[in-house]
């Protein structure tokens, strides 16, 4: 248990440790400060033995008051892992290996002498090193929610103080009423960052509205759309912020509990809220009667069990309840009648991970980023076919182009944009005429697809739209929690037409069926899964119609996915006969004799494509 | 989904059970309590066979069928055992644009087991899961806890070669 006066003097002791690393105070303690990223991609890429190895190499030299190695959460540019920054320097040394550690450490750590051939080339400018913040990568992301994450130690509560940890809280507790709490974050015009774009504040005002003994703040860290991980950099780089904010929160409506819903298959991230609970219980700052200022709040961990539509916030709250994760009709709205029947709010992660800055900064801070109707910042997790896969967080009203080709560094192999998919299998797809669109909620909406909770999927021409589509049919087949028929029967039969136009045995009417069902879907599911659901259809049919169009009629797939429409062909004036594609097909559908034209037989062909990354002299195409 | 629900007999231990009626008696009275045991119950038995649901529905006062109808709704939940090595294929949608379904046909192929299945002697079990988060290594598998990345169709027969 630590008073504020304890928690302001951990503050004033570790401002100056910690600004090595802001850069505003770089050479007052004479040390290094060694950031290794704990996430779980440069974790996935073996982060946790170069920490071993750098541990190791210090003590050997015996330099470890000097040089303090630091594991913290994500720094965005996940493609480039294992990464390592440097302070005070603030080098950036990208794809660490374990023999690269001793020589950073002589020459860099012990002699001064950055090793520049082992930096993230695009901070190096002949003999000088530029900052990483000036790197296209990182020019143009404002980061707000991801603040903290690659800064400090996630699991270390003095430095998220240190970082003015806790500080919105103890503002809130001492100067503010619920009611002005509130007005802050409607002011601010922030809204709901898990899909919707529900406008927060105006949540937290129903919640307090309502009279109860007992009322409840809940977080939904259960990110299920494939290929989003927004929220679990989040809480693995700087989970105390939810907790905070989360109490926040509490106060705010007047609720004395919290429980977060996280995936169980986001094992560093449960660790570290874990850690950051016990840590915060410690110190007083959730329990009972929080700095003394008569407000109890505790928060507890709820595993989710992989479900999909419990991202909706009533099946979620169903699923804390200990039930299926079905989802109920509203009204009643959880902020009437939620866990345990009693009034709930529920935001996701990245919401919560707003709302220090914005009791700190104010709500006109808050409102002058963004555009008109979006507020803020968004955390968008870029993946598929893009040279910088990562986490970027840019200002609301960034335009794709920006996002795709500046920050991403743009599509690799020499290959061209064809979509970006964004709001995973509730979302659409983003075509290239769309590239100059300044992203937000609206916009979004307007052409389409949706903000989702920000995973953004480039495609390039060798993806196929009807099999994306199908894609994310298959998924929400399997996540249909089937309680409401258009939902349950209604993808089914979506997939079952996809899967005839992929196998070239549809009939054009099969396109007016698919609008059709996907009209009625919309209107008469039951929840957000269900009416969204055809979402992924409509929107590949509005752009890339003739796609669709070409699978009926001329039974090609332009992409090549489909393997149904495929057919390998050896072109005649390439083929040398040197019998490597017929020696290595699994099916022995290619005959021909040394130095003569070879033949595929298209009854045996499986189309394994095993020919053509053998062929040395490209002469088998696919078509 | 449809669960596939395992034909080996039960082989419980006294100690499992032991464990699961400490973490049952300790979580009783949590509102909410069934899904923290039955995460606990997999941990300690690697599946929910019918007889542990059973020992779980008893502890907490509940039908069979309550307890039935939660372990079939989520997908982490497993009726079946696990393989001694869990191949586990991420098929969200990064990996997937980046080829995973190709890796999954490849590992599926060379083990004669689908997704979800384990293989007859035990010693390997495929799932096909939705985003580990490694996007930037795209596409993934995991078995038990060691990462593969950036992999092709070729890779794969040598990876499990380590396992075999």
């Amino acid at each position: 248990m630590k008073s504020l006066d304890e928690l302001h003097d951990i503050y004033d002791k570790l401002k100056n440790y910690i600004s090595i690393r802001t850069g505003n105070n770089s050479s007052a303690l004479n040390q290094r400060h060694v950031l290794v990223c704990g996430g779980t991609g440069c974790t996935s890429s073996n982060s946790e033995k170069i920490i071993q190895a750098l541990n190791r190499e210090i003590a050997i030299n015996k330099i470890e008051k000097e040089v303090k190695v630091i594991k913290t959460g994500c720094f965005g540019l996940c493609a480039l892992g294992p990464i390592m920054i440097v302070y005070p320097e603030g080098c950036f040394y990208s794809m660490v290996t374990l023999e690269d550690i001793p020589e950073i450490v002589q020459k860099h750590f012990l002699q001064g002498k950055v090793v520049k051939k082992l930096l993230y080339q695009e901070t190096v400018d002949g003999d000088t090193i530029k900052s990483l913040q000036s790197t296209p990568f990182y020019a143009k992301q404002q980061r707000v929610a991801l603040r903290n994450c690659g800064v400090i130690d996630p699991e270390c509560i003095d430095e998220y103080i240190a970082v003015n940890g806790y500080k919105a809280l103890e503002k809130v507790l001492t100067q503010t009423s619920p009611d002005q709490v509130i007005k802050l974050v409607s002011d601010a015009g922030l809204r709901g960052r898990g899909g919707g774009g529900f406008p927060t504040g105006f949540k937290w005002k129903l919640a307090a509205a309502n009279q109860a003994d007992q009322k409840y703040v809940c977080c939904n860290a259960d990110e299920g759309d494939p290929g989003a991980f927004m929220d679990r950099s989040v809480l693995e780089g700087d989970p105390h912020t939810v907790l905070e904010a989360m109490a926040i929160a509490g106060f705010a409506i007047g609720a004395s509990k919290g429980y977060i819903y996280i995936r169980a298959e986001y094992p560093i991230a449960v660790k570290r809220l874990k850690i950051a609970i016990d840590q915060a219980r410690e110190y007083g700052i959730l329990g009972k009667n929080i700095f003394k200022k008569g407000f109890n709040f505790d928060i507890d961990i709820r595993l989710g069990a992989g479900a999909f539509v419990c991202g909706e916030e009533t099946a979620l709250i169903t699923s804390i309840e200990g039930h299926r994760g079905e989802p109920k009709p509203r009204p009643p709205y959880p902020a009437v009648k939620g866990l345990f029947g009693k009034p709930t709010i529920l935001n996701n992660v990245e919401t919560y991970a707003n709302i220090p800055p914005i009791i700190l900064n104010g709500s006109e801070w808050f409102s002058s980023i963004g555009t008109e109707k979006s507020k803020g910042t968004k955390v968008f997790a870029l993946g598929g076919k893009i040279n910088h896969t990562g986490l970027v967080e840019v200002p609301m009203g960034t335009t794709l182009r920006e996002i795709v080709d500046e920050i991403g560094g743009g599509v690799p192999n020499g290959k061209s944009f064809k979509a970006a998919q964004t709001g995973g299998p509730s979302g659409g797809c983003i075509p290239a005429s769309y590239f100059d669109i300044p992203i937000d909620y609206d916009n979004l909406i307007e052409i389409g697809s949706m903000m989702g909770s920000g995973g953004l999927i480039v495609m390039d021409e060798s993806t196929c739209m009807v099999d994306i589509a199908k894609f994310f049919l298959e998924f929400t087949v399997d996540e249909s929690c089937g309680k409401c028929t258009p939902c349950r029967e209604g993808t089914k039969r979506l997939l079952e037409i996809l899967n005839k136009i992929t196998e070239g045995i549809a009939t054009i009417e099969d396109i007016s069926k698919l609008e059709s069902l996907c009209k009625y879907m919309k209107q008469t599911a039951l929840c957000g899964l269900g009416q969204t659901a055809p979402n992924p259809v409509l929107s590949t049919l509005r752009y890339f119609r003739d796609e669709y169009e070409a699978h009926i009629k001329d039974h090609k797939c332009s992409a090549g996915v489909c393997k149904a429409l495929l057919q390998y062909k050896i072109l005649p004036e390439k083929c040398k006969g040197c019998t490597l594609c017929a020696r290595n097909c699994p099916a022995g559908a290619i005959s021909g004799k040394v130095k003569e034209i070879h033949i595929i037989d298209q009854q045996k062909c499986i189309k394994c494509g095993v020919c053509c990354s053998k062929c040395k002299f490209n002469a088998i195409i696919k078509g | 989904m449809q669960k596939i629900i395992g034909k080996t007999p039960f082989n419980g231990t006294e100690d499992q059970k032991k464990r699961l009626q400490e973490a049952i008696e300790k979580h009783k009275s949590d509102p909410g309590a069934l899904m923290p045991i039955l995460h606990k119950a997999q941990e300690i038995y690697g599946y929910l066979p019918i007889e542990v649901q059973s020992i779980i529905a008893e502890g907490l006062e509940l039908s069979l069928e309550d307890v039935y109808k939660v372990t079939t709704f989520y997908s982490q939940f497993s009726l079946a055992p696990k393989g001694k090595y869990e191949i586990s294929i991420c098929l969200g949608t990064a990996c997937y644009v980046k080829g995973s379904g190709e890796i999954a046909d490849k590992i599926s192929s060379i083990l004669g087991i689908k997704p979800e299945e384990c293989t007859e002697d035990g010693k390997f079990s495929l799932t096909a899961c939705r985003c580990i988060g490694a996007c930037g290594l795209a596409p993934v598998i995991t078995i038990n806890k060691d990462v593969y990345g950036r992999l092709t169709p070729d890779d794969i027969e040598g990876i499990l070669a380590k396992y075999a």
